[in-house]
């Protein structure tokens, strides 16, 4: 699983993927942060934070697209399945390659913090580390996401597509279940990651939400391995 | 060292492999000859682990592949008709990777690497990035891969597929080679190929096995027929209505002639009827001498479209 791990990171910096996405998102957030929080005299940044979480919806796509479908188009499925590793530790070996990329994009916002205390002002440290805590889980989640959706084909672009629209549709179900109401909305509200985001975000330690995002990402991780799988049992 | 029991493989209708039973002993180089699309594949990814079989038992070591998987798989290496490769990595890196994963003791790995690189000459060129290799170096180190670990058994799925000549010979020298230590299954569908370098062979057609043996006794035991080359002198029109005067002869063409007066022929004749003292004396009356006289065996090219048309003719019948 570690040599998977570390595999999967190395590829992500040989290949200007990772560099694009990270710039890509240091970019949104540096004007998030220049016009919403320095220009505001705001020293919180549990705002910039939530505002962020938007555009995950278009980089975990692109950030999983490729770490399943390619070792199916090279072969190299064949090398993982058939070397002594259950199928369980290359999903979660290729996650937390995915992930560790996420954590090192993220931890370009740790910049804001220091302008912050630079320019003198006194965030709420509790609050911070909060919407911190919140901000990785519902990463986790998206990642998550976008890992299952590169178990389902062997062609990238597909696999993005895919998680961009289970992405984009956990956007909106807060405003259909609400429309809906009833019985199909408490269902609905089963996948309302975001619902869940903003009580976290504001400081909030609420343990369930906890448990819930990291039983979200178990549970999409979980379908990843049966995925596999189940390809293995039918296909030639 | 492993043992395969009535493995069936189906995928949904299409029945892909149909009880398949046969063994390799330790040591052995097993040749897994058929045509495009016979099974070999599937067969070999089913003892690999890397699907699953309909019914049926594959064993290595005495470890079943159902039961105990990372026993097997790590007592086997396997190429992959597709090399299975990172493409952006360099050749050590991904050596390093797979000992990785295989779980090579660190210690052992580092004085391994070198052997395995040393072995299948892929030293000079172990930091370029797999990328930039042509097909032959990908293929060795696709070898490489399969060697990581030292396993004691080999699987190769069409190991000389799209290799120039030159490069043919030498993956077959090697994996001759490799034979002394290891057990090894070579699939292929290039007759020769499995002839030069395997002690036994199966073939196996439309997913059945249709013969187990070495290639000797293949060619000896399926011929209902012998067949010879004589060269006589004589005119061709003459010596030829002798021969076929001869009881048990069934078949007799003329091949090209050295000399003015000197023809080859290729007689084909009952199996249980010798014909060779027949045909001396005949000759030898009529003042013809006998110049050679050889024994042709089946070349495994003949069985092998024997077995796999024979195959044919009773599926016929049975509908």
């Amino acid at each position: 699983m570690f040599a998977i791990w570390k595999r999967e990171v190395q590829a992500y910096f040989y290949q200007p993927i990772a560099y694009i996405l990270i710039g890509f998102f240091f970019l949104i957030s540096s004007i998030y942060f220049i016009f919403g929080t320095v220009a505001s005299y705001y020293a919180q940044l549990n705002n910039l934070l939530s505002s962020i979480v938007f555009i995950l919806t278009f980089i975990c796509p692109i950030l999983t697209m490729r770490i399943l479908t390619e070792d199916r188009k090279n072969g190299t499925e064949v090398l993982l399945v058939t070397s002594p590793v259950d199928v369980y530790q290359i999903v979660l070996g290729k996650f937390l390659a995915s992930f560790t990329v996420f954590m090192v994009m993220f931890a370009s916002s740790f910049i804001y913090l220091a302008i912050i205390y630079i320019l003198g002002g006194k965030p709420e440290i509790p609050r911070l580390i909060g919407g911190y805590i919140a901000f990785l889980l519902i990463g986790a989640c998206y990642v998550a996401i976008g890992v299952f959706a590169s178990s389902l084909t062997e062609n990238q672009i597909v696999a993005a597509i895919i998680s961009f629209a289970i992405l984009l549709l956990i956007n909106i179900i807060d405003p259909i279940a609400s429309f809906i109401g009833g019985f199909p909305a408490k269902v609905l509200d089963m996948f309302s990651l975001l619902s869940r985001y903003e009580a976290l975000n504001s400081g909030i330690f609420d343990i369930t939400s906890i448990i819930y995002y990291l039983s979200f990402t178990a549970v999409f991780l979980f379908l990843t391995t049966r995925v596999i799988d189940k390809r293995r049992w039918s296909q030639g | 060292m492993i043992e395969i029991q009535n493995l069936t493989k189906h995928y949904g209708e299409i029945k892909a492999i149909e009880d398949v039973t046969f063994s390799v002993s330790k040591g052995e180089i097993l040749g897994f000859l058929g045509p495009n699309g016979a099974g070999k594949t599937t067969t070999m990814n089913i003892i690999t682990g890397y699907m699953p079989s309909t019914s049926g038992t594959v064993t290595v070591d005495g470890y079943d592949i159902m039961e105990n998987p990372r026993e097997v798989k790590k007592r086997i290496g396997y190429l992959p008709e597709l090399p299975p490769l990172y493409l952006d990595m360099t050749v050590k890196d991904f050596l390093d990777f797979c000992a990785r994963l295989k779980e090579v003791d660190k210690k052992v790995w580092k004085s391994q690497r070198d052997d395995i690189m040393e072995l299948v000459k892929i030293t000079h060129v172990q930091h370029r990035l797999i990328r930039n290799l042509s097909k032959g170096y990908r293929q060795r180190v696709g070898l490489a891969q399969a060697l990581v670990g030292a396993p004691e058994v080999l699987i190769l799925d069409e190991p000389t597929v799209g290799l120039d000549p030159k490069q043919i010979i030498e993956i077959r020298k090697l994996i001759k080679a490799l034979g002394k230590n290891h057990t090894i299954i070579l699939s292929s569908h290039i007759l020769p190929e499995v002839s030069a370098v395997c002690e036994r062979v199966v073939i196996i057609n439309k997913g059945r096995i249709v013969a187990v043996d070495t290639p000797e006794n293949l060619s000896k035991n399926l011929a209902d027929f012998t067949k010879f080359r004589i060269t006589i002198a004589g005119p061709e029109k003459k010596v030829r209505e002798l021969i076929q005067q001869v009881y048990g002869v069934k078949y007799l063409e003329v091949q090209g002639a050295g000399k003015e007066d000197e023809f080859s022929y290729i007689v084909e004749a009952d199996k249980e009827v010798d014909v060779r003292k027949p045909i001396f004396h005949k000759l030898a009356q009529a003042g013809y001498p006998i110049l050679e006289l050889r024994s042709l065996g089946l070349s495994l090219e003949e069985i092998f479209l024997q077995l796999t048309t024979e195959e044919k003719n009773e599926e016929r019948e049975v509908n």
